[in-house]
């Protein structure tokens, strides 16, 4: 610096300088040691909602988005109060959690495993959250809970239906109140059962990844168990918007159902395409050909259009589900955004109030302590009806629905109608069933972190 | 036998917009010497007009009817499209059906107007530029692009169905004396297959038979030596630039029907198209065609079940493999010109 | 000092502060004020930021010296942190053989991919290179991930499992990558008055290792091979005329920037032990691409900068919401707040990608030379301001090289 001219800028700097060096015995302090990762000091505690923003899937994530701050106002006593009025456990009083006003920051999973995590550590590290809540992808759910698990903190994870999320890949830190590709397999079979035959031949298109997989091993076993045959099960490359080869050789091949185990833009695609070659229209083996699409959202009904007509899935949760919980979040919901929420949408409200009601039963914000109301915990009211946190793999019980493209809609948010509310106990597998990972899955050890 | 047709009617049905992407890349490239990475931005902005169109067909007012009860019981608002209103609720319900194929009029002037304003309002100022220039502000360009039809259409896929003649499928086999249902194929798929054509050929013939064409491949040949004849060979560029927009445009407009557009379908189409036109040879339009068609085929082929379970994930990577191998063996592309793009 | 002339030395030692000082230049705002949100120094953002520009140094090394485009490198980045952390799962936490490894791993396959596409030149060899790495994408995401052999684990990222031999791993170790037992996690964080600052042993190793990828940078920058470099970039068939055979220097410095490459994905893993599939994707391979010309290709810090940057808008930008926007214009009348919010909606949050660009865009049309051509300028411009007219100024933009 060769500039010696002093300036009223220099000035101040050395000035702030002094300041501080003449303080520095009161205030050069580390922070001290708190009991758990983020525990919550002021007046107010930070939930993280990590949902997809940017991408295929980033309308999903603003239902999310919409879900998660309407569950935080009636955590803090404003709106109408949804589910807290309809909820079997009346420890929530709208007054926050614990007596703390609940503020929420919020990031961009993108759908990528890496950019979740991302997101999620600056929620940890910078804004102090004390849970993660939401997301669209398995791969996601699964990398941000192994990173709930290591920095201790809880995960509940949004729209996520492979099997490995409370299966091999279970976490203590980690919970799961969305249905699974097993659940939906067990819903599903009987009902194509009974409007198909006993003795039809299914296609598998499967997309190529984990989520496929899955899916396509539980849809498999149990439409084979009920007599089905699966004739071939093809593997589609996730990058794929055209399925027009893969769908093509389907009329050829003796099957007369078509198993799209697709999700998001894949299935509006692979959906339509199959629609385009008249599939539906044709009649194999002496039977009508049909098309199943095993795992439904709303967002895909919407984008896949006249497409979905008649064809049946599965479903964690439909607006037009007549219990009190349903009715009353839709309403609240309904009344706030003008539509009505979407399944991932109802889990991400849910668990926000199942972890709120978790802190105020267990009395304090120690994920251990979390961990264990929330382990076993049986509750109503949400929307679902009956639901169990089971305890040795942290997923949640519940009835399932199958759904059916609607014939005839009356307006653009009841594509879909519920065709059979599949009892709890229909869908409901040991904790150590192969597909789950088996004897050696375990939850490890809860970490409180810090 | 039959297998092997299907999956070559799919391979052309899937190389249809390949070579049309990449007959508009290398226009561009070839007559501006610009990487354009926002050529699939192009794609899908057309695709847009057609989802516009719909909406603007659709456009309606509301009567409240009180038989009927929305999800939250108040009483349903019915819409009637103004088009309806206007033309009788026939042969209004015909224009919405057919929006897709009107979508072609409506595209082209908004197509070339796109084209013709990137090319005045940005790329011009690139010309001189490195092509990582290029390549980072056409970047940013469509990912603005793209960000902007999100904003106003959402994430989510919007259906843009064919006209209800054209719908289904038609069962070519039979027609070729092969069994029911041996091959099947839809018809707006034909259809997309014809109009390809007809655009590539007509492309061809316009650079081939018209004086304006001439000039245009003159420029591509040697643009200086042009320049000195006296020929404004930069407003023909420009000219040519919202013509390669308008391909890609129309691309996309008859693509909605195969696959419902969403705002970022163009990004899907891009890093493919250039290896299509990289394959078929830097700024020769042939070559783009060429390559198009023949990524498609083999694409499809790698597709069935034969060919994957032969090679595991073959269907994956055939594309990548496929433009290794031909770039290993063919320096420049299938009909490459030296001195392209090499330096 | 260490061999570098005085211009260097002070661009070394401004790196090596710049680096060392993040956690404080980072945080300028006090935690509880609105400014907040937009402080970066916390851990992860700062390894990150590292960790990019360690990725953008080398990749300017191959593209900003050469000219050779590659858009692929991201498969290299890849490869280190899949190599990083099958080194975890098999043999211990322990960071440094995994980022040995991974160097290792990200040149092998940088020198047969090198090998076999720097036999062509131009767009030929950037999509030679794009074609590798979308393959690598492709067979990592799904081929490579079945059950029967499992190598990358898909979608959810491979990942250490309870249940991995871990040979070398004993009780009282940290059950996360760690340096000799000090484990990448730990952090200390310092609160002054308002102010809190975090320091992360993780980022503190990208640190030291960046400075001296840094410092290498510059000797390869400034050696004589490095001229060969610049000269294959100017005119490589007046070298091969001079009877200079170019072959071996390029891929020279395709194997220097993968192995960089791989360094990048190794510490990747070490500071969080997971491996994506979608690191090796087409977008990843073009961002560093556009980190590298939005900073100022062929200079040495602008690759840095450009990391920064593209970083700094992914993580703070994406996360400001309306509610937070609300906060911040809370003192303004409620109309004029609504519509402020309003006039900013689309910009942040989940329109992150807008803003970036937007910003692609403004810097490439209005600084050619990148960010380190705005820094020059505005170098310039005080100089000129306070010098006044005996400031001579340079007939070109130099580049800080």
């Amino acid at each position: 610096m060769s500039n010696k001219s002093v300036t009223r800028r220099g000035v101040l700097k050395t000035g702030a300088v002094a300041g501080a060096g003449v303080a520095l015995p009161t205030i050069f302090t580390a922070s001290s040691a708190s009991a758990f990762t983020n525990e919550p000091t002021g007046g107010t505690v930070t939930l993280g909602f990590n949902v997809p923003q940017t991408g295929p899937y980033a309308d999903e994530g603003n239902d999310e988005l919409l879900a998660q701050q309407l569950a935080v106002e009636h955590l803090n006593g404003e709106g109408d109060g949804g589910c807290l009025n309809t909820f079997t456990s009346k420890a929530l009083k709208g007054n926050g959690i614990l007596g703390k006003k609940v503020t929420f920051v919020t990031g961009d999973t993108q759908t990528k495993s890496d950019a979740a995590r991302a997101s999620a550590k600056s929620m940890i590290e910078k804004d102090g959250a004390i849970m993660i809540n939401g997301g669209s992808s398995s791969g996601v759910a699964v990398a941000v809970q192994g990173l709930c698990q290591e920095a201790g903190i809880i995960f509940m994870a949004g729209l996520t239906h492979a099997n490995d999320t409370t299966g091999k890949d279970r976490k203590k830190n980690g919970f799961r109140h969305f249905f699974n590709a097993y659940m939906s397999g067990a819903a599903l079979a009987p009902v194509l059962a009974k409007e198909m035959g006993a003795d039809r031949r299914a296609y598998h298109l499967t997309a190529d990844y984990n989520w496929g997989w899955t899916q396509e091993e539980s849809i498999v076993a149990s439409t084979e168990a009920l007599g089905w045959e699966t004739v071939n099960t093809v593997k589609t490359p996730l990058a794929s918007t055209d399925f027009s080869s893969y769908i093509a050789p389907v009329l050829n091949s003796g099957a007369d159902v078509l198993v799209l185990n697709h999700y998001g833009g894949n299935m509006v695609n692979s959906l339509t395409n199959a629609i385009q070659f008249g599939l539906l229209d044709k009649v194999a083996n002496g039977k009508d050909f049909k098309i199943v699409v095993p795992l439904y959202s709303e967002l895909m009904a919407a984008g896949a259009g006249e497409n979905i007509k008649g064809v049946l899935g599965s479903m964690n949760y439909n607006w037009q589900l007549e219990n009190e919980g349903s009715k009353a979040f839709v309403k609240s919901f309904g009344e706030k955004y003008g539509k009505p929420p979407s399944n991932s949408a109802q889990t991400c409200y849910a668990q926000v109030l199942l972890y709120a009601d978790a802190v105020e039963r267990a009395g304090s914000f120690n994920p251990c302590a979390v961990v264990e109301a929330l382990e076993g915990f049986e509750f109503d009211g949400l929307g679902n009806g009956k639901t169990l946190y089971r305890a040795e793999d942290h997923q949640c019980f519940k009835d399932v629905l199958v759904v059916r493209g609607a014939q005839n809609p009356t307006n653009a948010y009841d594509t879909l109608e519920i065709v059979e509310i599949t009892p709890v106990d229909q869908v409901t597998y040991p904790p150590d069933h192969p597909m789950f990972g088996g004897a050696e899955a375990t939850l490890g050890e809860c970490n409180e972190g810090a | 036998m039959d297998a092997i047709l299907l999956q070559i009617l799919n391979g052309l049905d899937k190389g249809s917009a390949y070579a049309l992407i990449a007959l508009g890349l290398t226009l561009i490239f070839g007559t501006l010497g610009v990487v354009n990475f926002a050529h699939g931005a192009l794609f899908m902005i057309g695709a847009f007009c057609a989802v516009t169109l719909q909406r603007i067909l659709n456009l309606s007012f509301e009567s409240v009817d009180e038989s009927q009860t929305d999800f939250l019981g108040n009483p349903l608002k019915v819409k009637t499209p103004y088009v309806e209103a206007w033309f009788g609720p026939e042969a209004g319900a015909v224009i919405i059906d057919w929006s897709v194929p009107l979508a072609v009029l409506f595209a082209i002037p908004i197509m070339l107007f796109v084209g013709y304003a990137m090319e005045r309002g940005l790329i011009k100022f690139f010309y001189k530029r490195p092509h990582a220039d290029q390549i980072l502000v056409t970047f940013g360009l469509a990912i603005v692009l793209q960000e902007v039809i999100k904003y106003f259409f959402g994430a989510n896929p919007i259906q843009t169905p064919p006209p209800e003649a054209l719908r289904g499928s038609l069962d070519l086999g039979v027609m070729v004396g092969f069994d029911p249902n041996a091959i099947i194929y839809p018809i707006w798929r034909l259809v997309y297959f014809v109009f390809a054509t007809v655009i590539i050929g007509g492309v061809f013939a316009f650079l081939q038979f018209t004086t304006f064409g001439m000039v245009v491949r003159a420029g591509m040949a040697d643009r200086e030596t042009v320049g000195l004849l006296g020929i404004n060979i930069d407003r023909r560029f420009t000219i040519m630039f919202g013509i390669a927009a308008a391909v890609a445009g129309l691309a996309g407009v008859m693509y909605g029907p195969l696959n419902p557009p969403n705002y970022h379908m163009g990004m899907d189409f891009l890093v493919l198209s250039f290896v299509v036109v990289v394959v078929g040879g830097m700024g020769s339009l042939p070559g783009a065609v060429l390559a198009g068609f023949l990524l498609g085929i083999l694409e499809s082929f790698a597709s069935t079940t034969w060919a994957t379970t032969t090679i595991p994930g073959i269907n994956q990577i055939i594309i990548y493999l496929v433009a290794i191998i031909i770039l290993l063996t063919r320096p420049r592309g299938l009909m490459g010109r030296k001195g392209v793009m090499e330096d | 000092m260490l061999g570098l002339d005085k211009k260097d030395t002070t661009l070394l030692i401004i790196v090596a502060l710049l680096t060392l000082l993040a956690p404080f230049l980072l945080n300028p705002f006090p935690s509880d004020s609105a400014m907040a949100q937009f402080n970066a120094g916390y851990p992860d953002l700062m390894q990150r930021f590292v960790i990019f520009g360690i990725f953008a140094v080398g990749f300017n090394i191959l593209f900003g010296l050469t000219g050779y485009l590659s858009f692929g490198h991201a498969a290299f980045l890849g490869i280190g942190s899949y190599s990083a952390v099958w080194m975890f799962k098999l043999f211990s936490y322990n960071v440094i053989p995994a980022i040995a490894l991974s160097v290792i791993m990200a040149g092998l396959f940088s020198l047969l991919i090198g090998f076999i596409s720097l036999r062509r030149s131009g767009i030929y060899f950037s999509i030679l290179t794009l074609a590798f790495a979308q393959m690598s994408f492709a067979l990592a995401y799904s081929v490579l991930s079945n059950p029967k052999f499992n190598l990358t684990n898909g979608e959810t990222g491979l990942q250490v499992y309870a249940d991995d031999p871990q040979m070398f791993h004993r009780d009282g170790l940290p059950d996360l990558p760690h340096l000799f037992g000090l484990s990448m996690r730990s952090t200390y964080t310092l609160d002054m008055g308002a102010w809190s600052f975090d320091f992360n042993a993780g980022y503190y190793l990208c640190a030291v290792i960046m400075m001296i990828v840094f410092y290498l940078a510059i000797r390869i920058f400034r050696s004589p091979f490095g001229m060969m470099l610049r000269a294959v970039k100017s005119n490589q068939q007046r070298m091969n005329y001079t009877g200079l055979n170019s072959r071996p220097y390029t891929l020279a410095a395709f194997v220097i920037s993968g192995m960089y490459a791989g360094l990048a994905g190794g510490l990747m893993a070490a500071m969080d032990p997971l491996a994506g599939a979608e690191r090796m994707q087409w977008t990843a391979s073009g961002e560093v691409v556009l980190m590298t010309i939005l900073g100022g290709t062929g200079t040495l810090i602008g690759p840095v900068l450009g990391a920064g940057f593209i970083k700094y808008f992914e993580n703070i930008f994406s996360k400001i919401n309306d509610s937070v926007l609300h906060g911040w214009f809370a003192f303004l009348p409620d109309g004029m707040e609504d519509f402020v919010v309003a006039v900013l909606h689309p910009f942040v949050g989940k329109g992150w990608h807008l803003t970036l660009g937007i910003l692609f865009m403004l810097v490439v049309i209005f600084l050619p030379g990148g960010l380190v051509e705005g820094g020059t300028r505005l170098r310039n411009w005080f100089r000129g301001k306070r010098s006044g007219a005996d400031d001579k100024p340079s007939g070109k933009t130099e580049p800080a090289e």
